[in-house]
């Protein structure tokens, strides 16, 4: 049952650009963000909050550009290359904070993150400054695109990998390392006394969370063509625990379901008054007031009384 | 003279002047079930963090099978075959009873997926058939948060068995345990240990459950052990009667 309501919500979402063309730059946007969000998602599992996680989304975004003025022009190495550079990151940054637990962890990631943010702001020989850098169209598979057509596969290919990833994701939440990484909010005495080292746990873990705050972070960058240090400011990070608090941190749809529903409020609200910030945040005290196990808490409560 | 299984050797620790160990030495053999008895605060449990690297003695060094295991973590220690159950069960208390039973058995030797599922139906079956074996058939199901007091001390040590240990210290196992449930439980855990060959270190409180199931008695009294032997010896020397049956 779930799985026949996540594949209806992929056809409407993959429809509704033929609909409404201006939604296929927020839909994606809001794929990306979900990434991000998904990422934050997985280490809220072991009760670790990252008030940072923006670091990496900006770290691959950038990444990609450099790789694009370096020459590297196919949007499959750019996307894997980006990846890794976050991933990379993350492992670096994750060994040294995974020491650390509930609000030092989140402030620890939260320093560490405008530390990127005053490095991509102030080095403006290499990162362009406040004006940030250009990212290019790339070409796909050696093919050349104009804007339109390399928006429309990249919107396709944030949502295949939007369910790709997502499996992907969900398959790892539900491994031994998965339950472990559970298992590290509850009782890591216990699982230290199984013999199971709690730092490879979360290392693992951050490392994955920043690659899939890369991934987002890349997807940004083609679709809004250019990576500013604002990426990495502390809002952003702020933004993506509030995506993956109000999509409900239970399972892999929530980040998505979370960021889609800001992106449009947002999105709404915009056309609403200029005064919209209001708007976004009555909705989000209104979720967390009667939805506290956020939006994707409702479908899978509904599926709970059905059985 | 056989090799024993755990050597301690002259531990000395002390938390603010407390001392904890004042140069213990002790010795467990292979297939042995030894209880530890003395007064609250007397440093019992203290003895089993020294042995499973939890505290780091101030001098003195553990030994298992020989290998100096003083400095080791833990986790070290655990993959080593000791398992440990605690006087406050410590559970995933957020996760089902038989998911902390097959995350146990996944730390053994599957835990380095993150492909395959952690619920194989070979795990679910080990682990079904310990959870029978200790009397937790019917509460697989539950998150573990919710279970009565006594069924989260029987998962505790169920936990500790699925790791499969050759030594297992069992921190008070009948504490939390109802009266009437205290001897089937030991019934059983005594019947798996003898199957599995796993040997016993236990602290214990309850006089007839050590006088029952002990081959040997170390008696614990402010840091130090004061007397040994077989459990009718050591229930007779009134040193023993005064200090810790007494207050006990």
């Amino acid at each position: 049952m779930r799985a026949a309501y996540a594949i209806a919500a992929v056809l409407v979402i993959a429809t509704l650009p033929r609909l409404a063309p201006w939604l296929q730059f927020v839909l994606t946007l809001a794929i990306a963000k979900g990434f991000a969000a998904l990422g934050v998602a997985v280490l809220l599992r072991a009760g670790l909050i990252s008030i940072g996680h923006a670091m990496f989304f900006a770290v691959s975004a950038y990444g990609v550009a450099f790789l694009a003025r370096a020459g590297v022009g196919d949007l499959a190495t750019l996307l894997v290359l980006s990846v890794l550079t976050a991933a990379l990151t993350g492992a670096v940054v994750g060994a040294f904070l995974i020491r650390y637990r509930a609000i030092f962890f989140a402030m620890l990631n939260l320093a560490v993150s405008m530390v990127f943010y005053a490095l991509f702001a102030k080095l403006y020989g290499v990162t362009g400054g406040s004006d940030g850098l250009v990212v290019p169209i790339p070409s796909v598979f050696g093919a050349a695109l104009d804007e339109p057509a390399f928006m429309r596969i990249l919107f396709y290919l944030s949502l295949t990998l939007m369910v790709l990833v997502g499996l992907a994701v969900h398959r790892y939440l539900d491994s031994p390392l998965g339950h472990a990484l559970s298992a590290v909010h509850t009782n890591e005495i216990r699982l230290e006394y199984l013999g199971i080292p709690v730092w490879a746990v979360l290392l693992i873990a951050y490392t994955l969370s920043a690659a899939l705050a890369g991934l987002g972070g890349a997807i940004a960058g083609f679709a809004i063509g250019r990576v500013v240090p604002e990426f990495a400011f502390w809002t952003a990070s702020g933004h993506l625990v509030l995506i993956a608090v109000l999509g409900g941190i239970g399972g892999v749809p929530g980040a998505f379901i979370g960021a889609l529903f800001l992106e449009m409020v947002h999105t709404a609200a915009v056309t609403v008054t200029d005064a919209w910030n209001l708007i976004v945040g009555a909705a989000l005290i209104a979720v967390i007031m009667f939805m506290p196990k956020g939006l994707y808490g409702l479908v899978a409560r509904e599926e709970g009384t059905k059985r | 003279m056989k090799q024993p299984i755990l050597e301690a050797r002259d531990l000395h620790v002390r938390f603010n002047g407390v001392k904890a160990a004042d140069g213990v030495s002790l010795s467990i053999q292979d297939g042995e079930f030894l209880a530890i008895i003395g007064p609250n605060g007397s440093g019992k449990t203290t003895l089993l963090n020294l042995c499973t690297g939890y505290v780091r003695p101030k001098s003195g060094s553990v030994h298992l099978d020989g290998q100096n295991i003083t400095r080791l973590a833990s986790r070290a220690i655990a993959r080593l075959g000791v398992a440990r159950a605690f006087q406050i069960p410590q559970l995933f208390s957020d996760q089902r009873v038989i998911d902390n039973m097959m995350l146990a058995l996944a730390a053994k030797d599957g835990l380095w997926t993150m492909v395959r599922p952690l619920e194989t139906a070979a795990r679910r079956e080990e682990a079904e058939a310990l959870l029978a074996l200790i009397g937790l058939a019917d509460d697989r199901k539950r998150i573990s948060r919710t279970l009565p007091e006594g069924h989260r001390k029987l998962l505790d040590i169920a936990v500790a068995l699925a790791l499969k240990p050759r030594l297992l210290l069992l921190d008070e196992p009948t504490s939390g345990v109802s009266a009437l449930e205290r001897f089937p439980l030991m019934e059983t855990l005594m019947g798996a240990l003898r199957q599995r060959q796993i040997t016993a270190l236990f602290v214990e409180h309850d006089m007839d459950v050590v006088a029952r199931y002990a081959n040997r008695v170390l008696v614990w009294n402010a840091g130090s052990i004061v007397a040994e032997g077989s459990p009718d010896d050591v229930f007779r020397d009134p040193r023993v009667l005064q200090t810790v049956v007494g207050v006990a």
